[in-house]
């Protein structure tokens, strides 16, 4: 039937919904509501402007170049290099963060949300990973030198002529790095064992299966998607840190091996990440070639980026992760 | 220590349904039906034993006091409101009861003249299977659904098991059992949720069949299903009970009347009434059996 000749026989339409006009409301509530606006179109205004910045400086300043070229101090911006060292640097501390705090998070969730007896080691294990992720990474550097700079684990970083530890490598850097990602994937984990509905749990021990049989092949597959953005929520955590970097990798421009075997003399050794190669190369660091610094932040926005759009990728699908505010809300330390 | 008992007085005479009147629409349901007159399986013999079993949560004991006897080659129901035990009473008879806090019993449940508190509890679920109200399917393929409860015994730990033709074969036998593999073998890669609410509770009876039970325990399996997909898995039900030992809570006293050769009405955690099922539905001797039956309470 045509549409014209089917709109002619509907009578006159006398209600479509209409948005609320707020000149009936009280004043205090019409405030409230158009501040909620203004913040609202601030906020994006705000970030907006911190792509569009880093993408103009970043682009204008990028040259294939600097992902092949390792870090040359020089007086000269125009000879200063490229970032390869420090892009390097970057995968590996993430790498052995990530290894690390995934295995650990995913355990420990499985281990509570399953188990969870005694129930004072429960509640103790919550408040720990609640404590650790309250800790400013800063704090936890300093925690990490005063462990490794003791002599016994001396293998893990370098030794001075003098006999003391240092305390600076990849593998320390690393290994506190898991840290900071660890709380992330405990909770992502967590969370989505809880959503499982229990009558899941219930059909695989109606046919004979243990607790852990059941975890490993029914549960823990099941919350893929869900562990996924945990990891990858961690590894952003981990490429975004700085404060460990200095402390506990020395933050020198080039990665400096320690010893002549190969992998294992740079995972002991020094180095730098994009993040510290930003410091250390804008005006308030002294490399002072800002235009590299620029570059290595449009680098480290755009990977940080990528790794958010993996996250919305990920749990797409799940209802409480539909909007990017919720999930940057649940990030933060105080809905932990 | 359990409360006293008090025993339930059975009253031989037997119960004359009054005519139409009253609740008749309610006699009219129940009228005989072609299903009625199956006639018995070949061979019946007792495979689990319930005597004086009391089950509690906490300080609240919820089943009180029954006895019922659980023969392979016969389906049991066990019918009776909400809060009567029915649940509760099922789940015990795999220890399922047990991984609820606080779940305590007394009295003696035997497999085969063995009690079950002796089994190993994977052993004894593996023997005695369960389906739930829901249709709770896993989220993964229709095949592995089905491999999961094949694949693993105590011991070799729960490693994915090879994809062999023998295991492809138990796959498809247990889904034919449970009348699936006619619909759903030409794609058993497809994912579980994505079958049917009838078909995931079906290939919840295969999976279930699967592990090789000697006792298959059904919790309202249609309560979430259509009449169409109710009627195929009654009548599953009725095909398997030559195979093994069937029990089903229902809410349905029509469908405990077409599948059950048995009927137990519990009530507040009694047994009030055990019976083959005319005898419970047409002549029932306990006056709160013709009060639930009639319809007065439920």
């Amino acid at each position: 039937m045509a549409s014209a000749e089917l709109s002619s026989r509907v009578p006159p339409v006398v209600s479509r919904p209409r948005r609320d006009s707020t000149a009936s409301w009280p004043l205090i509530d019409r405030i409230g509501y158009w501040l909620c606006w203004a913040s609202g179109i601030g906020l994006c205004v705000v970030a907006a402007a911190i792509v569009l910045f880093m993408l103009v400086k970043g682009i204008s300043y990028l040259k294939p170049s600097l992902f092949f070229e390792s870090p040359a101090p020089s007086l000269h911006q125009s000879q200063a290099g490229g970032f390869l060292d420090p892009i390097v640097g970057t995968f590996i501390v993430t790498a052995i963060g990530i290894l690390i705090a995934a295995p650990a998070g995913v355990a420990l969730a499985a281990w509570m949300s399953e188990y969870g007896r005694p129930s004072w080691l429960a509640r103790g294990l919550e408040s720990a990973i609640e404590t650790i992720a309250g800790i400013p990474s800063i704090v936890l550097a300093i925690f990490g030198l005063l462990i490794f700079s003791q002599g016994f684990l001396g293998f893990l970083s370098q030794r001075a002529n003098d006999g003391t530890v240092t305390g600076q490598s990849f593998v320390v850097a690393g290994i506190v790095m898991s840290l900071l990602a660890l709380p992330l994937v405990f909770g992502a984990t967590r969370e989505a064992l809880s959503q499982l509905p229990g009558r899941m749990r219930e059909a695989s021990f109606a046919l004979g299966k243990t607790r852990a049989t059941t975890i490993r092949r029914v549960l823990l597959p099941s919350i893929r998607p869900g562990i996924a953005s945990g990891v990858v929520l961690g590894m952003g955590r981990i490429i975004g840190d700085t404060a460990i970097i200095v402390i506990l990798l020395g933050a020198t421009l080039k990665n400096e091996p320690q010893g002549s075997v190969p992998l294992l003399n740079t995972l002991r050794g020094t180095g730098s990440t994009l993040t510290t190669y930003v410091y250390g190369d804008s005006p308030a660091g002294e490399g002072n070639a800002p235009q590299k610094a620029y570059a290595a932040a449009f680098m480290l926005l755009m990977i940080v980026l990528a790794l958010n759009a993996l996250v919305t990728r990920l749990t797409s699908g799940r209802r409480e992760a539909a909007s990017p505010a919720m999930r940057l809300a649940a990030r933060m330390p105080w809905s932990r | 220590m359990p409360p006293p008992v008090r025993r339930i007085a059975v009253d031989r005479e037997p119960y004359i349904a009054p005519r139409p009147a009253g609740n008749g629409a309610a006699r009219a349901a129940l009228a005989p039906r072609p299903f009625t007159a199956r006639p018995p399986a070949a061979q019946v013999r007792e495979r689990m034993s319930i005597e004086s079993v009391w089950l509690a949560y906490g300080d609240n004991w919820v089943v009180r006091d029954v006895s019922l006897p659980v023969r392979q080659g016969e389906v049991l129901a066990l019918i009776g409101a909400s809060g009567s035990g029915k649940t509760t009473l099922l789940r015990s008879l795999n220890r399922l009861t047990e991984i609820t806090d606080g779940a305590a019993r007394s009295g003696r449940i035997s497999l085969d003249d063995q009690e079950i508190h002796e089994l190993e509890v994977n052993e004894l679920r593996r023997r005695v299977s369960m389906v739930f109200q829901q249709p709770n399917p896993f989220p993964m393929s229709i095949f592995d659904n089905v491999a999961y409860a094949l694949a693993e015994r105590p011991g070799r730990g729960g490693r994915r098991r090879r994809r062999t033709p023998e295991l492809e074969h138990a796959v498809a036998d247990s889904l034919n059992r449970a009348g699936l593999y006619a619909e759903v073998g030409d794609d058993l890669e497809r994912s579980a949720l994505r079958l049917s609410g009838g078909q995931q509770q079906r290939l919840c009876i295969a999976r279930a069949l699967a592990a090789g039970p000697e006792v298959l325990l059904l919790d309202e399996p249609c309560s979430a299903l259509d009449p169409i997909s109710t009627a195929t898995i009654e009548e599953l039900i009725v095909g398997l009970r030559e195979s093994v030992a069937i029990v089903i809570v229902t809410h349905n006293l029509q469908q405990a009347f077409r599948v059950a050769d048995h009927v137990a009405f519990m009530h507040l955690g009694e047994l009030v009434e055990y019976g083959t099922s005319t005898q419970v539905f047409d002549r029932p001797t306990q006056q709160r059996t013709r009060d639930y039956i009639g319809g007065a309470f439920g």
